[in-house]
């Protein structure tokens, strides 16, 4: 006799126990602390924060530790728990010219006001392995020079004032939000650079690829780099002027592309632009080049049909969240269409056969 | 508040179920009409039903009696998970009985037992728009049914029939509802799709791709056919081995290796009901509480 499985619920807790002896590991090692996976795993926090589009390095560091280092399931982690959060109001845009900067390079001239800081980056690392490191993390401090304190101009703003760089319109309009409503096309820039930021690093990194290579080229010259921290201000009503709540680390990153010109404009650079939560400049140098490729339209340019310039395309499928959910969901049980499916064929190579038979005859 | 403290009832904010009423209410007056909302994100993946689950969350209140559903059975995994979180963020009543059930979330099957104006039938639906694997952009798909441009689907039902010599469609099966918008009922195999006329209402969630549309009660529901290929809501040529019904949809199961088939409901509750009544089929035996 045929008994129907049963016992989905025993499975699941069975499952989840297992998850949670596999997530430690070997007892005889230490258990990893959420302040070890912060300060020693920060890249790996800063792209959970990013993704998750929450600035929370704990939180962070906590939803690693509970996913086993799978960054997008620790990215799914922090969004299902942002959207609990109630929100209290929007910060002011910040001022990323008062970053206070840890790194800030341009690649389009040799110096500039405030000059070229290497910072903390693997760029010119031999790429070998530390077999020091394996033995025991000695960390070394590394060498001091005092802040000067002053602003660091955009380098963009130096080719602005020539005229030579198209102009970015400031306006305060409020953007739209997408955590808050659905997506809709055609969606304006603010819209899309919010979809960029949170989008997957791997995916974002491709399409930017995508458009060195050759599908919707645009050369891209790195303009500016900077990595730093910034104050987040808030105005609050009761005080009527803002106060600042807080700093956070940015990534921004300003690429000067292929100038434009026209009968009626001459020649200008065009601009694209990443910002991007924590240390993350692979994914901010990423962003700001499927942005500008992303421009197309109010640039003037030719839709030459690059994946890299299809809106729809880049925004429905940026989100790692929503493509691992579908794209895992076909491990659930799809029986009853199968059977659907299988009865169809059935049929079909049943009228098949039947019709090769009597053609036969 | 719940028992647990941490999560408004049913885990969504007040808000944000409000937001989510509008949408449904929108998609009840505009049947089949696809309502875009802000959806969220939920603690479970997209693609695993974060639809069904908000707008279930949104429908759901105290009283309300809950089933869950996937592939008509409630004891699938994923069936069970989303019961599960339901009884611990609103604490609400369970049921596997059809007929006790206040608000019903399925995945893949519309149950056997006609429902009644006092249900709520909600499915989970992971592409809403009957256009997308004809069109995939949704700029164009949304001008189409707004157009009332449906020639695209038809043109395509023509060339199954020419290439197979019938529609070669057999789940998420095309309906126009009310001679107006043409709906994807969600991936229920097309022998459910006649049920569809019903007394329930029935409320459709895509929350990956932000949708909600919605069938009123006794809305008219069309599959789509041609005149000299009429829809067939066709199932396998059996009766169920365990409870004998022959009017049933059923599953095909694997027993041995030398691939013999049985076929059961895929209605568990339904077939353990007619079993629980005496009816029993070549394989099953009378039905008693320990064998479920």
């Amino acid at each position: 006799m045929y008994v129907a499985v049963k016992g989905g619920e025993r499975a699941i807790d069975n499952a989840h126990a297992w998850l949670a002896e596999e997530r430690r590991g070997d007892l005889g090692v230490a258990e990893m602390s959420l302040e070890q996976i912060r300060e020693q795993l920060s890249l790996a926090v800063n792209r959970v924060m990013a993704e998750g589009s929450l600035y929370d390095a704990d939180l962070a560091a906590l939803a690693i530790k509970q996913s086993r280092g799978d960054l997008i399931e620790a990215i799914f982690l922090i969004r299902a728990y942002r959207t609990t959060l109630p929100r209290f109001g929007a910060s002011l845009p910040v001022e990323t010219e008062e970053m206070a900067c840890d790194r800030r390079i341009s690649a389009t001239f040799k110096d500039l006001p405030g000059g070229q800081i290497l910072g903390p980056t693997f760029d010119y690392t031999h790429r070998l392995l530390d077999f020091k490191l394996a033995a025991e993390g000695q960390g070394g401090a590394a060498a001091e020079a005092p802040a000067s304190g002053a602003p660091l101009p955009h380098v963009t703003e130096f080719l602005n004032k020539e005229g030579l760089i198209q102009q970015e319109v400031a306006s305060d309009e409020t953007p739209p939000d997408l955590t808050r409503e659905p997506l809709e096309f055609p969606a304006n820039r603010p819209l899309r650079l919010q979809s960029l930021t949170r989008g997957d690093e791997g995916f974002v990194l491709s399409m930017a690829y995508s458009t060195q290579r050759g599908y919707a080229r645009n050369h891209a010259f790195v303009g500016e780099l900077r990595i730093g921290r910034c104050a987040v201000e808030m105005e609050v009503p009761e005080l009527g002027f803002a106060v600042e709540i807080g700093e956070i680390e940015l990534t921004e990153c300003e690429t000067v592309n292929q100038f434009q010109g026209s009968k009626t404009e001459p020649a200008q650079f065009t601009r694209g632009y990443g910002l991007v939560f924590g240390q993350a400049e692979r994914k901010a140098i990423s962003m700001a080049l499927v942005d500008r490729a992303l421009r197309w339209e109010e640039l003037g340019e030719d839709n030459v049909g690059s994946p890299a310039q299809d809106e729809e395309f880049v925004l429905s499928h940026a989100d790692n969240i929503q493509a691992t959910g579908f794209l895992e969901h076909i491990k659930l049980p799809h029986y009853v269409d199968f059977q659907s499916e299988l009865e169809l064929v059935r049929k079909l190579r049943a009228e098949a056969t039947e019709a090769m038979s009597e053609a036969a005859e | 508040m719940t028992q647990n403290g941490q999560y408004n009832f049913a885990y969504l904010d007040e808000q944000t179920k409000r937001m989510i009423r509008r949408a449904i209410l929108k998609g009840l007056a505009v049947p089949g009409y696809q309502v875009p909302f802000a959806s969220r994100e939920m603690p479970m993946p997209y693609g695993w039903g974060t639809g069904g689950v908000q707008v279930s969350a949104a429908c759901l209140t105290a009283d309300d009696t809950f089933k869950v559903i996937d592939q008509g059975a409630d004891d699938t995994t994923n069936a069970v998970s989303i019961r599960k979180f339901f009884e611990r963020t609103a604490d609400v009543a369970v049921t596997e009985r059809t007929s006790d059930a206040s608000v019903i979330q399925t995945r893949h099957r519309i149950p056997e037992e006609p429902l009644s104006e006092d249900q709520i039938l909600v499915y989970q639906v992971p592409i809403p728009e009957p256009l997308r694997f004809l069109e995939p952009r949704e700029t164009e798909t949304r001008k189409m049914h707004a157009l009332e441009e449906y020639g695209l689907m038809h043109v395509k039902l023509y060339e199954d029939i020419a290439r197979h010599g019938n529609i070669a469609t057999s789940y998420a099966y095309p309906v126009k509802v009310e001679g107006r918008y043409v709906m994807d009922p969600s991936p229920i195999p097309k022998f459910d799709n006649p049920k569809m006329e019903m007394a329930a209402i029935q409320l459709f969630g895509a929350g990956r791709e932000q949708r909600i549309y919605a069938l009123p009660p006794y809305t008219q529901v069309v599959s789509l056919d041609f005149e000299d290929h009429p829809f067939d809501p066709s199932k396998a040529d059996h009766l169920c081995a365990l409870c004998g019904a022959e009017h049933t949809y059923l599953d095909e199961v694997i027993v041995d290796d030398d691939g013999t088939r049985m076929y059961v409901c895929s209605d568990t509750d339904y077939c353990a009901t007619r079993r629980a009544e005496g009816h029993t089929g070549t394989m099953g035996t009378p039905f008693t509480e320990d064998a479920a």
